[in-house]
């Protein structure tokens, strides 16, 4: 299972694809896609919302949903979903508890 | 110090105009991302795991306080509070918006900074040893000869699309601080029997996925004739080197495939067509370039202070702090004073914007309004009176920067890692800060003495891990992280690339790993003068080996 991935443009927030072509800031809140056409179509949405300067760098990535919550597959992208480990106070996870 | 004469004033003026407009018609969609990213990163901007990341240059390391104080404003406004020193004795800020950093270009400008070298295949900020201008044992302050080839880089139409990236280092003083062997040119101060001035050239060092330790090309080039040899390395690197392969494109691919003699006779083949051209440095220009460097009005002292041994008396943080953070000077009376950018169990190379702007205060008020950033990424106070020692420590304390770890087992230098970098493999700065508790008392890490434990989040190197009396090097194995160990490896006049030891660790494990490395040596060294990695070069990697794998 994938989902779609970028950094908006304008301020370089890490953002995912959701429904109707929102670009969301919390992971949870991602489409989901399942096999290879759904990802291209995903993928095709992202190039257009880069191409309307909305996103940078768009891609897709490994997820898992645990108890119905979107969860990253890789280190990296677990990191990139919460903020630098090393600076909690900092990043997606310093948001998430008022949200 | 060196001052923007009017060309660079009006070229950097110039270059923040331009990237306003470059930004502007990245947003308003005249410019795609694939002709925008070559624009911001000649202009120091990249784009990270959480953020933009902005690339400051400091050249030759050397700044003042109102520039530091313009960084913590840069901090404290546009970013979240901390800036990080890098290696290459530049600065990055983590978050800033692509909406701002024209305007925060435009603040650098007002100091007489910028971003400009600091990415991007051309010549990067050439850097030099820290303790230039101060050093007792410096021959001649690098920085006048680093400020010359910035010039001549900057901009230079031949240098600007070179198959790589390109970085200059140089040292004034026998005792390589700048690391200079593992540049792609290493330039070693020296004097010839007539006592001129000139320059031992190494080429081809560097780090990476293939580290190389640079080879010898010149034993004496003459002062005069600095930037013509350097074009003619240039030159004939331009030409030569690989464009093929990313992985191969650096010089010292090319040294390696083509063997020394053969580079070595078509360097110097190019040089004797241009070595009595315009770029033959007259010796006025250096002279009016080194005025710009001339060091502040000391007065001779006493080699000892009075204040100084009273307070290491009955202060056993700042005897620690004396002990290891100061670097002998040139003038007697005075000392040249690391702040460790490295306290236990913190984040290597982070300074707070608070931070950032009492060491501007420190600088005017105790160092002669210089400071300095280390490779090792930490701050320097080249030249502080002996006697203000104690005044300083007292304000360094207050500020959370009075740890007394230079060049011990917790002035680690690591690389941002996977928690900032998207390259990364596997994250640095938690391993180092792990590593800095484990050993963080004051009497262990004395009793450990020098060494030095390199930390890089992927095989780039940023860490420096290659060199590295330990280095450590963070890589992926089955989604897990994973770190390969190297011992040996060091960045001085004897320079070397550390051999990996075995099989790596988790992450759960380097730290154990480690501790028993220490242990070790602890166990073997012929007395407390001895230091790691004398011991590891007089015994070898056998008893490490077995302390860590059990014996074959
Ligand atoms: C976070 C963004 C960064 C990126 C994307 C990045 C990327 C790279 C890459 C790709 C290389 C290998 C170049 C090659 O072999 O041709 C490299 C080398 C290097 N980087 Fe970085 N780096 C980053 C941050 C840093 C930082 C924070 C430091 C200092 C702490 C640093 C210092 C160095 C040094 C010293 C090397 C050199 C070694 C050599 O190739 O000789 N870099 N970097
Ligand atoms: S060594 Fe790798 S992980 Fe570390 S900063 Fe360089 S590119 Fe990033």
């Amino acid at each position: 299972m994938k989902v779609i991935t970028a950094n908006r443009l304008l301020n370089g927030d890490v953002v995912w694809l959701a429904e109707g072509g929102a670009w969301v800031e919390r992971i949870t809140l991602a489409s989901t896609f399942d096999g290879k056409d759904a990802v291209a179509e995903g993928l095709a949405e992202g190039a257009e919302a880069e191409k309307n300067q909305q996103v940078v760098g768009v891609y897709e990535m490994d997820v898992t949903v645990e108890d119905g919550v979107i969860v990253p597959v890789r280190l990296r992208e677990k990191i990139r979903a919460k903020g630098p480990t090393t600076h909690p106070q900092f990043g997606k996870q310093a948001q998430a508890v008022s949200a | 110090m060196y001052r923007y004469d009017e060309f660079d004033a009006s070229f950097v003026n110039q270059r923040t105009e331009q990237f306003k407009d470059q930004v502007r018609r990245r947003l308003a969609g005249e410019l795609s991302e694939d002709e925008f990213k070559p624009l911001r990163l000649m202009n120091g901007l990249y784009l990270q795991l959480h953020a933009y990341m902005l690339r400051v240059a400091i050249p030759y390391g050397t700044l003042n306080g109102r520039q530091m104080r313009k960084l913590a404003h840069i901090a404290r406004t546009y970013d979240k509070g901390y800036g990080h020193f890098t290696t290459r004795q530049n600065i990055q800020f983590n978050w800033p918006k692509l909406e701002d950093t024209p305007k925060i270009l435009e603040e650098l400008a007002e100091v007489e900074m910028h971003a400009i070298q600091t990415s991007g295949n051309c010549i990067r900020n050439v850097t030099a040893d820290h303790f230039a201008g101060a050093a007792a044992d410096e021959i001649a302050d690098p920085r006048p000869y680093a400020e010359i080839l910035r010039q001549w880089s900057s901009l230079h139409p031949e240098f600007s699309f070179l198959p790589r990236k390109f970085k200059i280092a140089i040292t004034g003083a026998p005792n390589d601080r700048a690391a200079v062997q593992v540049h792609d040119i290493g330039l070693q101060l020296t004097r010839n029997e007539n006592g001129e001035i000139g320059f031992e050239v190494f080429v081809g060092g560097g780090l990476g996925r293939t580290p190389m330790i640079g080879r010898k090309v010149r034993d004496f080039l003459p002062e005069e004739d600095l930037l013509a040899y350097s074009e003619a390395i240039l030159r004939v690197y331009n030409r030569y080197g690989r464009r093929d392969n990313k992985y191969k494109a650096r010089i010292k691919i090319l040294v390696h495939e083509t063997g020394l003699d053969e580079l070595k006779a078509d360097i110097e083949a190019e040089f004797e067509k241009i070595r009595y051209g315009v770029l033959r440095l007259p010796d006025e220009e250096v002279r009016r370039i080194e005025a710009y460097f001339a060091p502040p009005p000391l007065e001779v002292g006493a080699a000892t202070s009075g204040a100084v041994e009273a307070r290491k008396a009955s202060d056993a943080a700042f005897a620690q702090f004396v002990a290891h953070n100061l670097n002998p000077h040139r003038v007697p009376g005075y000392t040249s004073v690391t702040l460790s950018m490295k306290p236990i169990g913190g984040i290597p190379g982070d300074a707070s914007d608070h931070q950032m702007d009492v060491i501007a205060d420190l600088a005017e008020k105790f160092g002669h309004d210089e400071l300095r950033i280390s490779h090792e990424q930490n701050v320097i106070l080249p030249h502080v009176k002996l006697d203000d020692l104690p005044a300083l420590f007292d304000r360094l304390v207050a500020a959370e920067i009075a740890e007394g770890n230079a060049g011990l087992i917790t002035d680690i230098i690591a690389c941002p890692g996977m928690d900032y970098c998207a390259l990364a493999t596997a994250r640095s700065i938690p391993v180092a800060q792990r590593i800095s508790e484990r050993f963080g008392t004051a009497e262990r890490q004395a009793e450990i003495g020098e060494l030095k434990i390199k930390i890089s989040g992927c095989i780039n190197a940023c860490g420096h891990h290659h060199v590295g009396h330990i280095g450590i090097l963070g890589l992926e194995k089955k989604g897990e992280e994973f770190y390969q160990v190297t011992l040996g490896g060091s960045a001085n006049e004897n320079a070397s690339i550390g051999e990996i030891i075995g099989r790596g660790f988790s992450s759960e494990e380097v730290v154990d790993a480690i501790e028993k490395l220490v242990d070790t040596y602890l166990g073997l060294r012929v007395g407390k003068e001895e230091t790691f990695l004398e011991a590891y070069r007089r015994i070898g990697e056998v008893p490490f080996k077995e302390a860590l794998y059990g014996a074959a």
